[in-house]
């Protein structure tokens, strides 16, 4: 990596872990002229993630030892506007959301982008495990990380040519053990420090249930199988995911069976086995490009860690070649290319 | 110190004089004033040296002076000392510090409003006092830390008079030392709470002055030190250097503030004439101390102007921070009904005792054009 003509000044959006931390190292080796924020991002109670004190304290101190300014930028507003409350309002009306998927849209590469552009940073850095690679024709696109058990380049599937010219993504081409062997090498007291995998305003302690319950008005729903018949129940009819087995009340002595269809506004969720989740499509909306749209023959991934699999897309119908497992209305569609993301949508009811 | 440094209310730079009174106590003298021989003697003359010189910023005598580490022990020790003394419940306007809304509010204490100026609203306290029983502690700031409005300490001592004879009254006083004649201004105050490094004193020295006859129980127990209302081995560096302090701003407070003022006054108007859509956050008239001009401007955020500021050389801070160092909405602009869209593009420019025409100059040339960035680049509009 080395730096280019051009702005020479990034913002490097530093979580606190160790990812963000060598994306900040590597940049001042390339030689640009790096400053440190840190999002404070939500107010209420915490354990993980992006949103507490203690690591913003770690990015803070890592920034001290790199020896480059570090702020603290709260938005924690626009960040309750645009992901929590849509979060809610989404399991209120029985989807399941993206929430980290929401908040790099709005929040990192939407008010954080735009603020940096303001504050004279042409580029913004972030710890993503993935790639921004520039195309024979000039246009960039989002490829999967050297890593390919910690790419991330499905929760940065909404980023267009404008935010990708704008973005540097440091330590893409470096596996999890590389980039940690390089913050031991460089002293950073992140080295260790284990990965956040959780939404960082759920708690551990509390969960799911406990945040929405507290939020929305939650449903009790009759539980049926696929002739109609009652066969358990739920306390929370929004809380319930597509695939989900558990907490369904289910008697046993059938075969393990899933929530194969969610209806909040009838009170009542589907069950049956496995086979019953397996679909040959999957509607989607919502589209995002990096470039222009597309159509046809794509590789689509339907969740953070999931395969991509062969499909057609048509229109906001995405056609599988196999059947695939059902994609919970909210989740997200991305399209691949090969290795390289062509934009993304979010799964809907049929 | 580089720059130009407009964050006084946050904290001062210590006085020379002050750190020439203190290095001695630091190496050369290492008693502690407890003990009973030379040494000890020695460190116990130098902190009551300086506790006359506290008692004389106040108005006090010596024995009401009690040395704590700041003010935010200085108002947990008035409010929790009050109340575990009387069981009594305790009262507060809404734009006390934290360090006095907090123990009000574990105490199950009652929160008056202010009025637009964010004064205390008298009318909203004598309506609390005619239907409350049990209130022992009243507790309403001098000089506000954000936007330096001064409440009228006597008109609330007044009403406390008639209608609640029995009550203390407790004046965080810690911004309005450095502007204030204390003697004068917080003589019905019967606890009042200082900080040294608000006027060029130390960080780590301050003092609750407890007029005699005061209910008060010590929150920190131990050795006994401070007349048994706060132990723990006394900060003798520290607090020879409040004395140092006290005795300096006592000595030349009233020049200081002539010029500072003027200052001030020629900071906000610039700013004013120069930006469009730029406001006073409080109304015209307000009494105030002479060091802070506290301004709101349309269509920015308060965050990215403080960050170009800060590139340009200018320190200084818009509401309160948190323990993350975001900055936070305020509650002291929220109980004033500044709305919240618009509190978030405040400012809060503070003055102190070395602020100089060179600080005002430089301000007026970064800061209306780093507005007027800000205006082009990022305009506060809807989500993106």
């Amino acid at each position: 990596m080395t730096a280019r003509t051009g702005p020479t000044r990034v913002m490097v959006a530093m979580s606190g872990g160790v990812d963000s931390s060598v994306a900040a190292a590597l940049l001042l080796e390339a030689g640009y002229e790096v400053v440190g924020v840190t999002l404070r991002l939500w107010g209420g109670e915490s354990d993980s993630g992006c949103c507490a004190v203690s690591d913003v304290d770690d990015a803070r101190r890592v920034a001290d030892a790199l020896g480059i300014d570090h702020h603290v930028f709260n938005l924690g507003d626009h960040f309750d506007a645009m992901v929590v409350g849509p979060y809610v309002a989404d399991h209120a009306a029985g989807r399941t959301p993206n929430p980290c998927i929401e908040c790099n849209r709005h929040v990192k590469f939407g008010r954080l982008m735009d603020r940096a552009g303001a504050l004279g940073f042409g580029l913004l850095a972030t710890g993503h495990h993935a790639r921004v690679v520039q195309r024979p024709d000039g246009t960039r696109r989002i490829a999967r990380a050297a890593d390919a058990g910690k790419d991330q380049s499905y929760v940065l599937n909404m980023l267009d040519q404008d935010q990708l010219a704008g973005l540097i993504l440091p330590i893409g081409d470096l596996t999890k053990a590389e980039v940690r062997r390089r913050a031991t090498a460089l002293g950073l007291r992140t080295a260790d420090k284990p990965d956040s995998q959780d939404v960082c305003f759920i708690t551990r302690q509390h969960g799911r249930e406990d945040f929405l319950g507290r939020r929305i008005a939650v449903t009790p729903g009759r539980v049926l199988d696929g002739s109609g018949a009652e066969v358990g129940s739920v306390s929370a009819v929004e809380l319930v995911t597509i695939g989900q087995r558990r907490g369904m009340a289910l008697a046993g002595g059938v075969g393990p069976r899933f929530a194969v269809d969610v209806d909040v506004a009838g009170a009542t969720v589907t069950v049956g086995p496995v086979g019953d989740l397996m679909v040959d499509t999957t509607p989607v909306e919502s589209f995002s490009w990096a470039d222009a749209p597309v159509d046809g023959m794509v590789l689509v991934q339907t969740s953070a860690h999931g395969s991509s699999d062969p499909a057609v897309l048509d229109g906001d119908v995405v056609r599988w070649s196999e059947p695939h497992m059902k994609v919970a209305p909210g989740q997200s569609v991305v399209f691949y290319d090969g290795d390289e993301v062509l934009g993304g949508s979010i799964a809907r009811r049929a | 110190m580089d720059g130009v440094y407009l964050d006084h209310a946050a904290s001062t730079p210590a006085r020379p004089e002050v750190v020439e009174a203190m290095l001695p106590w630091l190496a050369e003298h290492p008693g502690n004033p407890s003990g009973s021989h030379a040494v000890a003697r020695a460190a116990r003359r130098a902190i009551d040296d300086a506790r006359d010189l506290v008692a004389a910023l106040v108005g006090a005598q010596p024995g009401e002076v009690v040395f704590t580490s700041g003010g935010t022990e200085a108002d947990n020790l008035a409010v929790d000392g009050v109340v575990r003394s009387t069981g009594c419940l305790p009262v507060c306007s809404a734009v006390e510090h934290p360090a006095v809304l907090a123990p009000v509010a574990d105490a199950g204490g009652i929160v008056v409003p202010t009025d637009e100026g964010g004064r205390i609203d008298l009318g909203a306290l004598a309506e609390v006092l005619s239907s409350v029983d049990g209130i022992g502690l009243v507790s309403v700031m001098l000089a506000n830390n954000e936007t330096g409005v001064v409440n009228d300490l006597e008109s609330v001592a007044a009403l406390l008079a008639e209608a609640a004879p029995d009550a203390v009254l407790h004046t965080d006083a810690v911004q309005a030392v450095a502007w204030m004649d204390l003697t004068e201004a917080c003589r019905s105050a019967g606890l009042v709470s200082l900080t040294g490094h608000k006027f060029g004193g130390p960080k780590g020295a301050g003092a609750l002055v407890v007029r005699s006859g005061v209910p008060l129980a010590p929150v920190l127990r131990g050795g006994g030190q401070e007349r048994e209302r706060r132990s723990g081995t006394q900060n003798v560096p520290a607090i020879v250097g409040l004395g140092e302090a006290a005795r300096l701003v006592v000595a030349d407070r009233s020049a200081t503030l002539q010029r500072v003022g003027a200052l001030r006054d020629r900071l906000e108007a610039g700013l004013l004439a120069a930006v469009s859509g730029s406001h006073t956050t409080v109304p015209v008239g307000t009494s105030r101390t002479p060091a802070v001009a506290h301004l709101w401007f349309d269509g920015i955020e308060s965050e990215s102007l403080l960050f170009l500021m800060e590139r340009d050389g200018i320190s200084a801070s818009a509401g309160s921070s948190c323990a993350s160092g975001a900055q936070e909405p305020s509650h002291v602009l929220a109980a004033m009904g500044v709305g919240r869209g618009s509190a978030l593009g405040s400012l809060r420019l503070s003055l102190g005792h070395a602020s100089d025409d060179g600080d005002v100059d430089h301000a007026l040339a970064v800061i209306p054009s780093a507005v007027s960035r800000l205006r082009r680049h990022d305009p506060v509009g809807g989500p993106t």
